[in-house]
C-alpha cells in the first residue's frame, strides 16, 4: 500500500471516530450523567458532568417508588423472558426438526405459514377475545404463551435452516442402532444444535425482554407491570425528574448490555442469520 | 423400510405443541379478525354493521392520517436505513482499523429497548433546554420544537427510529459485502476500472441479496411501527404523527373493538399487497456471477 492510501485510511478512521462519537455516544453519555445527577441540575439537561454525584440516591428512590413496582416489574420481565425463551427453544426446535426432515403436505402447510407469520402483526382484540375466553387474559402464563406465539416463525426458520446442515444419514444410523426417537431428538440432534440454540436464546431475551407493545395490551394492571411499561409511565409521570427517569433507563439496559459485552460477535451473527435465511 | 422410518422419527407429536400454541394465540386471532372487523363489538356482545368501520376508517380524518403516515414511516424509515446502512458498510469494509470498534458502536442502540431509546431523544429533542436546541442556540439557529410542530413530529420519529436500526441494516450489509470475492475487486484494477466503477458494477449487484433483506426486514418493520412513536409523540400533537398501530391503540382504548380490529386488518392487509409481491419481485432479480 502507498503513502497515499495510508493516510487516506487513518482520515477515515479519525472521521468515523468522531462522527460515531458524536451520533451515537453522546446519547449515551447524556443518558449516564443524567442519571447521575440531582433533580435541579438534570432539569438543567446540560452535557456537562454532574456539580454534585446523586448515583446510589437516584437509583435507591426509583427502586423504592410506587411500593417498589420497578423491582417487581425486574421480576416479571425476566420470569417472563426465561418461561418465554426456554418454550421457544423446545417448540421451536422439535418443531423444525420435523418440518425439515418430513416434507409432505402438513409440513409444507407450516412452512407457508411460517413464512406468512414472519411479516403478519397479531390482531389485538381477537386475541384479547381468545384469552377470555381461555379465561386466562391477564396472567403472567398467558403472556409466555403469547410470546412463544409471536416469536415461533423467526425461531422455527432459523432452526430448519440449521437442521438442513445436520445429516439425514445420522438419524438412520442411530435408529438402526436400536435408538428410540425420543432419545434421537434430545440427545443426538439437540446437542448439535447448540450454535443456533445460542443465537435463539439471545435474541430471543433481547426481543421479549424489550417488547412494550404486547404487554401493553395483554398483560395490564400495575402487579403485571414489566419494565418497559414501567419506563413508559415513568416518561409521563417523571417528566421533570429525568435524574429519576435516566436512573430507571439506565437500569432497564443494564440486562441486555451485560449480553452485549459478553456475546456482542455472536448476537451481530445471530442476526444476520436471522435475517439472510429468508 | 424407509417410509416407516420417517412416520415414526420425525413424529408428528414433535410439531404437536408448536401447533396447539400458535394456532390458538396467533392464526384462530388472525383469522376471526377478518368477521369482527365488519361489527361492532364490546367483547361480549356484536353487531354485524358490515364495512362500516372500513368506511370510518378512510372517511375520517383522524383515522387516515394514520394510514399515511404509516405509508410515509415505512417507506422513509426503510429507505434511510437502506442507503444509509449501505454506505456505513462500505465505509466500514474500506480496509480501516477502527472497522470492528465502530461494527459494535453502530449496532450498540439497536439491543437498547425501544422505550429507553424513546425517553433519550425525548429529552435531547425537548425544545427549550434538549441539548440538540441548546447546541444549535450556541451557533446561532434557533432550534426548532421537534416534537411538538405538528409538521416535524413524523419526520423526528423517523430519525430516532433509523438511529436505531441503522446498525442492523449495517452488520447485514457488511455480511453481504464480506461473501463477495476480492478477485473480482482485483479483474476490475487490471481492467483499470475507478472505485466507482466498482461500485456500481461489483459491488451493488454482488450485495443484492443483502439489500433485499434489509428492504424487505425494515419495510415490514416500519409498517408495523408502534413502540417509539408511542414513547415519543403518543401521536401527537393532535393525530399529526399516529401510525396504524397507535390508531388502533387509541380505538382500543376507547372500547371501539370493531373498529380496533378493522384498523388491524387493514394493517395486514397492507402488509399483504406490500410486503409480499415486493418480496417475490425481489428474490427473483438476485444475480449470480
Amino acid at each position: 500500500m502507498n503513502r497515499k492510501a495510508k493516510i487516506r485510511l487513518i482520515m477515515y478512521d479519525i472521521l468515523g471516530i468522531v462522527l460515531s462519537g458524536v451520533i451515537f455516544f453522546v446519547p449515551i453519555y447524556f443518558l449516564l450523567i443524567t442519571s447521575f445527577k440531582n433533580v435541579k441540575e438534570a432539569y438543567r439537561m446540560e452535557l456537562s458532568f454532574p456539580e454534585q454525584l446523586n448515583i446510589i440516591e437516584n437509583f435507591k428512590e426509583v427502586l423504592s417508588v410506587q411500593n417498589g413496582i420497578v423491582l417487581r416489574a425486574f421480576l416479571n420481565s425476566f420470569i417472563i423472558t426465561a418461561f418465554a425463551v426456554t418454550g421457544l427453544v423446545l417448540v421451536c426446535s422439535m418443531a423444525g426438526f420435523v418440518i425439515q426432515r418430513r416434507k409432505n403436505k402438513l409440513t409444507g402447510l407450516w412452512n407457508m405459514v411460517i413464512l406468512v407469520g414472519l411479516m403478519v402483526p397479531p390482531a389485538i382484540v381477537p386475541t384479547i377475545w381468545v384469552l377470555n375466553s381461555l379465561n386466562i387474559y391477564g396472567t403472567i402464563p398467558s403472556m409466555i404463551l403469547l410470546e412463544i406465539a409471536f416469536f415461533f416463525p423467526f425461531s422455527t426458520l432459523m432452526y430448519k435452516g440449521f437442521m438442513k446442515t445436520i445429516p439425514r444419514e445420522l438419524d438412520e444410523a442411530a435408529i438402526l442402532d436400536g435408538c428410540g426417537r425420543i432419545r434421537l431428538f434430545f440427545q443426538i440432534i439437540f446437542p448439535l444444535l447448540r450454535p443456533v440454540n445460542i443465537t435463539i436464546i439471545v435474541l430471543t431475551t433481547v426481543f421479549i425482554y424489550g417488547d412494550f407493545m404486547n404487554p401493553l395490551y395483554f398483560l395490564p394492571g400495575p402487579r403485571n407491570a414489566t419494565v418497559q411499561l414501567t419506563l413508559f409511565n415513568f416518561i409521563g409521570q417523571y417528566s421533570s425528574e429525568w435524574n429519576l427517569l435516566f436512573a430507571d433507563v439506565v437500569m432497564v439496559t443494564i440486562p441486555p448490555l451485560i449480553l452485549y459485552l459478553f456475546l456482542n460477535k455472536r448476537i451481530i451473527r445471530g442476526m444476520v442469520a436471522g435475517s439472510l435465511k429468508e | 423400510m424407509k417410509n416407516s422410518i420417517t412416520k415414526n422419527t420425525y413424529s408428528y407429536y414433535y410439531l404437536l405443541p408448536a401447533i396447539i400454541i400458535y394456532t390458538t394465540f396467533f392464526i384462530v386471532p388472525t383469522l376471526i379478525s377478518f368477521f369482527f372487523s365488519l361489527t361492532r363489538w364490546t367483547l361480549f356482545d356484536w353487531e354485524f354493521i358490515g364495512l362500516k368501520n372500513f368506511i370510518n376508517f378512510f372517511q375520517e380524518s383522524s383515522l387516515n392520517i394514520g394510514l399515511r403516515n404509516t405509508l410515509i414511516y415505512a417507506s422513509m424509515t426503510s429507505g434511510l436505513k437502506v442507503i444509509l446502512g449501505l454506505l456505513i458498510a462500505v465505509f466500514l469494509c474500506s480496509g480501516i482499523r477502527t472497522k470492528n470498534y465502530l461494527r459494535a458502536v453502530i449496532f450498540f442502540p439497536a439491543l437498547v429497548s425501544t422505550m429507553a431509546v424513546g425517553a433519550i431523544f425525548k429529552a435531547l429533542m425537548n425544545p427549550t433546554r434538549g441539548p440538540i436546541n441548546q447546541v444549535l442556540t450556541a451557533i446561532g439557529i434557533e432550534g426548532p420544537s421537534w416534537l411538538g410542530n405538528p409538521d416535524l413530529a413524523l419526520f423526528s420519529v423517523i430519525f430516532v427510529d433509523v438511529w436505531k436500526g441503522v446498525g442492523i441494516a449495517t452488520v447485514i450489509y457488511i455480511a453481504g459485502l464480506m461473501s463477495i470475492p476480492p478477485h473480482y475487486y482485483e479483474a476490475c484494477d487490471v481492467d483499470g476500472g475507478n472505485s466507482f466503477q466498482k461500485f456500481t458494477h461489483i459491488t451493488l449487484p454482488l450485495v443484492r441479496p443483502a439489500m433485499n433483506a434489509v428492504i424487505i426486514l425494515s419495510l415490514v418493520g416500519g409498517l408495523k411501527s408502534f413502540d417509539i412513536i408511542w414513547a415519543m409523540t403518543g401521536g401527537g400533537p393532535g393525530f399529526a404523527s399516529d401510525v396504524l398501530a397507535s390508531v388502533v391503540y387509541k380505538q382500543y382504548i376507547n372500547g371501539f373493538y370493531g373498529l380496533a380490529t378493522a384498523g388491524n386488518v387493514i394493517l395486514l392487509i397492507l402488509i399483504a399487497i406490500i410486503a409480499f409481491p415486493l418480496y417475490r419481485f425481489l428474490s427473483r432479480g438476485e444475480v449470480e456471477y
